[in-house]
């Protein structure tokens, strides 16, 4: 029985640990040792036991900069933005017309993120909608290759990941409880505050998670919308490995930015447990 | 048919809420069909029917978690109109309960004391909901999570929350429910006597018989959105106002007959068929010739070997019996009547020997016995 149930263990964990063990734990491993080496003379890795690599992070401040304010800007934006139309799907909304809403929140998933980076282009440039702002003698706008620009690409590219939590947890939500609430005394907003919010919190903590550590690594969007004025630590990052065949400083800065990554999560973590007050009956994640 | 509105304006207590003319629709789905009650105050109300009879949807109007859509709802003679759940003063006990996973027991119970305003002080809260917890036997409880609770305690949690507030109506909606039989009995008795203790008017929504019966002043009848019957428990019982009630109500044996002769004293014989007549009560003023349905208790008929005066007797075969602790269930068939059900008290037993299945024996039906019911 003890042995049988051992097997099923490692049958259950085994494709899965093999594949975090060949894809994560394995080329992480390299990464972490590759960050302590030196840029080889005709560029990629040279053998080294130095912290120069680290020691040299201040030269690319900049994306780290970029990274640490747009990641979260982003998150929140596309938290107040979602958490509204969560509510209102899961709440307001006719039942019959709920699941037709939810596809729509999902369709723009139908086509490649690269395609509809492609459409904000136009939207954002010369001919888009600044064109329109200035026809309306609404002044001169420069919106593409700006943060501004790299913001609205992130917001719309991820605003479904963080609907769809939210939605569940409000979704689930006992409407008796907020029964309860009315016939206690409370008014519909100290209702939304008291009960539905702090009720949905784990939609609200799962939802950002997901969304800041995706942004944390994003790439594509700074590369399309910022046109290398706007660049993250994943553009920097590709800089540094394919332009610049910098290994050795490629790996010291995607250490840090797992690193700062770690930091970032826990401390937003521990602030959830914080306002949950040993709300340890509403798991978080 | 005309209902009889048992002591409406008898005792003199006076009125506490209202239903006039109170109807509520779900799409083409009649809930509440012209409702017309009065609750009086310090009373214990029950409203009582099969479910979706409409007596959850008469609770949450009461609340204001449902808007009439015709006729109004008064509660202490104000119009309570439009008002929002949370602008009446009345609390409810969900079913399941509806406790806030998110708070502990304290902070669950001085729930609705928070939402006062101007603010109540904390240290008041926090006395009356301390107060409110020895009540429900709950002392020392509060700091705990709503989880690390079991069913009944939950309950009593629920039944803290609603009572700090010191509603004019505490409303129960289906409270024991969720509670096994031994607990139910004994919620049942703390409810009563904290009832009588608050002396806050309890309505309560219930579609267990036994348990409107023990505990209400009054119950109320529902079936199919209406008001069926309004009395107290021995009203209801003895004098069930239709086949509906007398069904609902604990157990009856229905027949169809026709008035033979007016007995006098409010009694009648009615011709049951098959030679057999027997003597009822005629709640309502009736005509010899005319159609009509009796209804007799099961433990008010006896089982015996032969005939005895003032009774009816008539003979049927024994088909069936089921020992229920402390009556014996028989079921008959009569020739005429078909199926009999006669309940026999343990202390009668001695009247079953002979009474084995097969066997052919005497149901007697003593004058004065059953009634005539009204039609539907």
């Amino acid at each position: 029985m003890a042995m049988s149930r051992q097997g099923a263990r490692y049958l259950l964990l085994g494709p899965a640990g093999l594949w975090y063990a060949a894809l994560l734990v394995l080329p992480l491993a390299v990464v972490l040792v590759y960050s302590f080496g030196e840029r080889a003379a005709a560029g990629g890795y040279a053998p080294a036991f130095t912290l120069a690599q680290y020691a040299n992070l201040g030269s690319r401040w900049t994306a780290f900069q970029n990274t640490l304010v747009l990641a979260p800007a982003g998150t929140l934006a596309a938290l107040l933005i979602a958490y509204p139309l969560a509510y209102y799907l899961a709440v307001r909304v006719d039942p019959k017309w709920r699941t037709v809403l939810l596809v729509l929140v999902i369709v723009p998933f139908w086509t490649s993120i690269l395609i509809r980076s492609y459409a904000w282009i136009y939207l954002l440039g010369g001919r888009g909608i600044p064109q329109l702002l200035a026809d309306l003698g609404l002044g001169d706008w420069r919106l593409i290759n700006t943060p501004f620009a790299v913001l609205v690409g992130i917001i719309y590219g991820y605003l479904p990941l963080m609907v769809f939590p939210i939605y569940v947890s409000l979704e689930k939500l006992d409407k008796r409880l907020l029964e309860a609430a009315s016939d206690l005394g409370a008014p519909p907003w100290r209702r939304f505050v008291q009960v539905t919010l702090p009720l949905s919190l784990p939609g609200v903590a799962t939802g950002s998670m997901l969304v800041f550590i995706l942004l944390m690594g994003e790439y594509l969007i700074p590369q399309m919308l910022g046109g290398g004025k706007v660049f993250f630590v994943g553009n920097a990052l590709v800089d540094l490995f394919l332009q610049s065949r910098n290994w050795a400083f490629g790996s010291a800065m995607a250490v840090t930015l797992v690193a700062t990554m770690l930091v970032v999560v826990t401390v937003y973590m521990r602030f959830l447990k914080r306002i949950g007050a040993a709300r340890d009956d509403v798991g978080l994640m | 048919m005309t209902v009889p509105e048992e002591g409406q304006q008898s005792d003199g207590r006076p009125v506490i809420a209202e239903f006039v003319g109170t109807t509520k629709r779900f799409g083409e789905v009649l809930a509440a069909d012209r409702l017309d009650l009065r609750i009086r105050r310090g009373e214990f109300l029950s409203f009582l029917g099969p479910s979706g009879c409409g007596k959850t949807t008469a609770l949450r109007m009461l609340a204001g978690l449902e808007a009439p859509s015709e006729g109004r709802i008064l509660i202490d003679g104000q119009d309570m109109g439009g008002a929002p759940a949370h602008a009446r003063p009345v609390n409810m006990v969900f079913q399941q309960y509806a406790l806030f996973p998110h708070m502990t027991v304290a902070e669950n119970v001085g729930y609705g004391l928070r939402q006062r305003r101007p603010r109540m002080e904390r240290a008041e809260i926090a006395r009356r909901v301390e107060r409110a917890l020895e009540t429900v036997r709950l002392s020392g409880f509060g700091p705990r999570r709503i989880w690390q609770m079991s069913g009944g305690q939950q309950q009593r949690v629920a039944l803290a929350r609603a009572i700090v507030n010191e509603p004019k109506m505490l409303l129960l909606d289906e409270p024991m429910a969720a509670l096994d039989a031994k607990l139910r009995g004994e919620m049942q008795m703390e409810l009563l006597s904290l009832q009588r203790s608050l002396g806050i008017t309890f309505v309560l929504v219930t579609h267990d018989q036994q348990e409107a019966l023990s505990m209400s002043d009054r119950i109320v009848i529902m079936g199919q959105g209406r008001i069926v019957q309004t009395g107290t428990p021995r009203d209801l019982y003895d004098r069930p106002a239709n086949r509906y009630v007398a069904g609902f109500v604990g157990q009856a044996n229905i027949h169809e007959g026709r008035v033979e002769a007016l007995a006098g004293d409010g009694l009648a014989r009615v011709a049951l068929g098959g030679g057999l007549s027997v003597t009822v009560a005629a709640p309502f003023a009736v005509t010899v010739g005319m159609a009509v349905e009796v209804a007799v208790r099961p433990e008010a008929l006896r089982l015996s070997s032969g005939a005895a005066d003032g009774a009816d007797a008539m003979v049927a075969e024994v088909l069936h019996k089921t020992f229920l602790g402390e009556h014996i269930e028989c079921l008959l068939r009569h020739e005429v009547l078909g199926q009999v059900q006669v309940n026999v008290p343990r202390q009668a037993e001695r009247s079953l020997q002979g009474a084995d299945v097969g066997a052919r024996v005497h149901v007697l039906w003593d004058h004065g016995c059953g009634l005539i019911l009204g039609r539907d």
